[in-house]
């Protein structure tokens, strides 16, 4: 029974939330600089597009009336039609998406593999000369600036040494069925290659340094001494009775992490010309397509938002306290 | 009736200590005195700059054969780093990028514990239905994706340094507040608080003398991480164009060698270094942050 009001609450919550965000994202580009008509009507549109997009979104209407009539076109689909595509925002934004999901998804199971190992690792050398060289250096690689990485390992291992492809998804004139078939071919994860390792290098200090200080909780409970007292190898110890209690925390910071990714890649994704959202997005501001602009921010919004409750429920299910209040 | 005045007098001396006391300096960590050593170099940079600089960054400069002074390597007619590909001043553009980092950086992060510590403060000690609709704010602050939102904002703005400081005012202080919150709930139950509140003190007298002193040195830490935040957002925020064409900054200078293939061409010289510094700066934020959280929560030093 409890467990059901949480996670009503937290949807009602989220729902709220997403309302917000759209709220804002609609009088954002409203009151921007310029006609409010600039928002959806570009100038080279035929008349016949411009009235039809008028009254589609009601533009001589109001500017309540326009919101509410927003918000119904959002419930139907309908975020508007690209100035620069000449095709419905819903889609384009559709198609981009799974783009930035892969290239999100792999490079945070890559730096959490990572993450989680060293951490265990650096908690069970505590105190030593490895740790203080190992904890700087992790930090450091939370103060670079993600497309700086990028730039980096694009001249070394693109420019230089010739080992990987400079950007895109695909060798020029490679054509596949499918973004299924594109995804399982070779020459799409040679391309996925460099900025995956640029965000994973990135994201593994999060997991890291959250495994590390959660290994050295556990390690001092009661259990793990008994473990000690029982003889148990201390690679035993470390692995099977600590680190497995360790995870579950960082675990349910995965979903914080998807959220903040997705932020983030819009600079990665400009560096290596990666067709997802992010550079959509810079894109569009860029050449003041609105309708695109919003879509890929409503988008990116929606990820953030439903990682957050991911973790909010996570984080209920996994600590019986929060469950309880 | 003269003992009053002197008594109100000594313990403001011990608030003021107090206060000190919270931002001192974390000088016993080698981590922190790393970091701030670091800042204390980018401060004397950023004063000087004028000083320091060999060109005005913004000069396009010519060979003594009159031809443009492009791509030029390190060393090459004494030119520190190099030239650009316009024939502007490498090293001098690096000295004139640290005073928009620290400006914007410094700003940033004041406005970010401040706002933070209001909404912590007033959403705590208020709680009801303040503290429900503050909450829900933040909530809708965590909603907002950050840098598309800069972006966005950026586009729309005039194009100005201050468009970062007015994006993290309005997102980023939805951290420090929820942490400042849970901070002053603790404190408005303490005895002392309680004690202030039945001898008649008004709510503000109360927050002002009991609450604020106590949050201030988790707004300093927060307000330190928000520094390196800053330079890092304004730093992408100019490599995607969106910056200030008219002032010089290290992300500007990793857009201008971006666009101008500086990758493929090799010109290390020219993208490593202001990369180089962001990091410098930023991670010394980190360093003297962890210092802050050894005073804060000793449990953490081991």
């Amino acid at each position: 029974m409890k467990a059901i009001t949480v996670i009503c609450a937290r949807l009602l919550q989220t729902a709220f939330v997403l309302l917000a965000v759209i709220t804002i994202l609609f009088f954002m580009f409203r009151l921007m600089p310029g006609s409010p008509l600039a928002a959806y009507i570009d100038p080279n549109f035929t008349p016949e597009q411009q009235a039809t997009l008028m009254a589609r979104f009601g533009l001589d209407q109001p500017l309540w009336k326009q919101y509410l009539i927003y918000l119904r076109n959002l419930l139907q689909g309908d975020l508007g039609e690209s100035f620069f595509y000449r095709q419905s925002v819903a889609e384009r934004v559709l198609a981009l998406l799974p783009n930035t999901l892969i290239l999100t998804f792999t490079s945070l199971i890559v730096a959490y593999i990572f993450g989680v190992l060293a951490g265990a690792y650096l908690a069970w050398k505590r105190g030593s000369v490895v740790e203080q060289i190992c904890l700087p250096l992790v930090l450091t690689t939370r103060a670079m600036p993600e497309f700086w990485l990028g730039m980096l390992l694009l001249a070394v291992f693109s420019f230089s040494l010739g080992w990987f492809p400079a950007g895109g998804t695909r060798e020029p004139g490679a054509e596949y069925g499918s973004i299924w078939a594109l995804y399982a071919s070779a020459d799409f994860w040679r391309h996925m290659a460099l900025p995956v390792l640029t965000l994973a290098i990135y994201s593994q200090g999060l997991p890291l340094l959250l495994m590390r200080s959660n290994m050295m909780d556990v390690m001092r409970e009661d259990f793990v001494t008994m473990a000690r007292i029982k003889g148990l190898s201390t690679f035993s110890v470390v692995i099977r009775h600590a680190a497995r209690n360790a995870l579950l925390p960082v675990m349910t910071s995965f979903a914080i992490a998807v959220g903040y990714q997705i932020q983030g890649n819009v600079v990665v994704e400009t560096v290596f010309s990666w067709p997802g959202l992010g550079r959509e997005l810079v894109r569009a501001v860029q050449t003041a397509d609105y309708p695109l602009a919003q879509g890929a921010f409503l988008m990116i919004a929606v990820v953030v938002i439903l990682m957050n409750l991911v973790a909010d429920l996570l984080y209920a299910a996994l600590d019986p306290r929060v469950t309880r209040d | 009736m003269f003992s009053r005045p002197k008594v109100s007098a000594s313990s403001r001396l011990a608030k003021l200590r107090r206060a000190l006391g919270a931002v001192r300096l974390p000088l016993h960590d080698p981590l922190a005195i790393i970091g701030l050593g670091i800042y204390a170099f980018f401060i004397v940079m950023a004063v000087f700059a004028p000083l320091i600089a060999t060109h005005d960054p913004n000069e396009i400069l010519f060979t003594s054969e009159f031809a443009l002074a492009a791509d030029l390597t390190p060393g090459t007619d004494g030119y520190i780093l190099g030239t650009t590909t316009l024939g502007r001043d490498i090293f001098s553009q690096i000295v004139w990028g640290a005073r928009s980092a620290l400006l914007i950086g410094l700003t940033a992060a004041f406005m970010v514990a401040l706002i933070g510590s209001i909404v912590g403060i007033v959403a705590g000690y208020f709680g009801g239905w303040v503290d429900m609709v503050l909450m829900r704010l933040a909530d809708v602050a965590f909603g907002i994706p950050f840098l598309p939102f800069v972006i966005v904002l950026a586009a729309f703005l005039e194009p100005s340094i201050w468009n970062v400081v007015i994006a993290m005012a309005l997102v980023l202080w939805r951290d420090t507040g929820r942490v400042i919150r849970s901070q002053t709930l603790t404190l408005r139950n303490r005895v002392y608080v309680e004690a202030a509140r039945v001898s008649g003190s008004s709510d503000f007298k109360i927050i002002l003398r009991h609450i604020a002193p106590n949050v201030l040195p988790l707004s300093f830490l927060y307000g330190s991480i928000a520094i390196g935040w800053a330079i890092l957002t304004e730093a992408s925020i100019s490599f995607l164009g969106f910056g200030d064409p008219d002032s010089i900054s290290w992300g500007y200078m990793l857009q201008d060698a971006f666009a101008s293939q500086a990758l493929s061409k090799g010109s290390y010289y020219w993208f490593v270094p202001p990369g180089f510094l962001i990091i410098l700066i930023v991670s010394a934020g980190f360093f003297i942050t962890r210092g802050y959280e050894q005073i804060l929560f000793p449990k953490l030093d081991r």
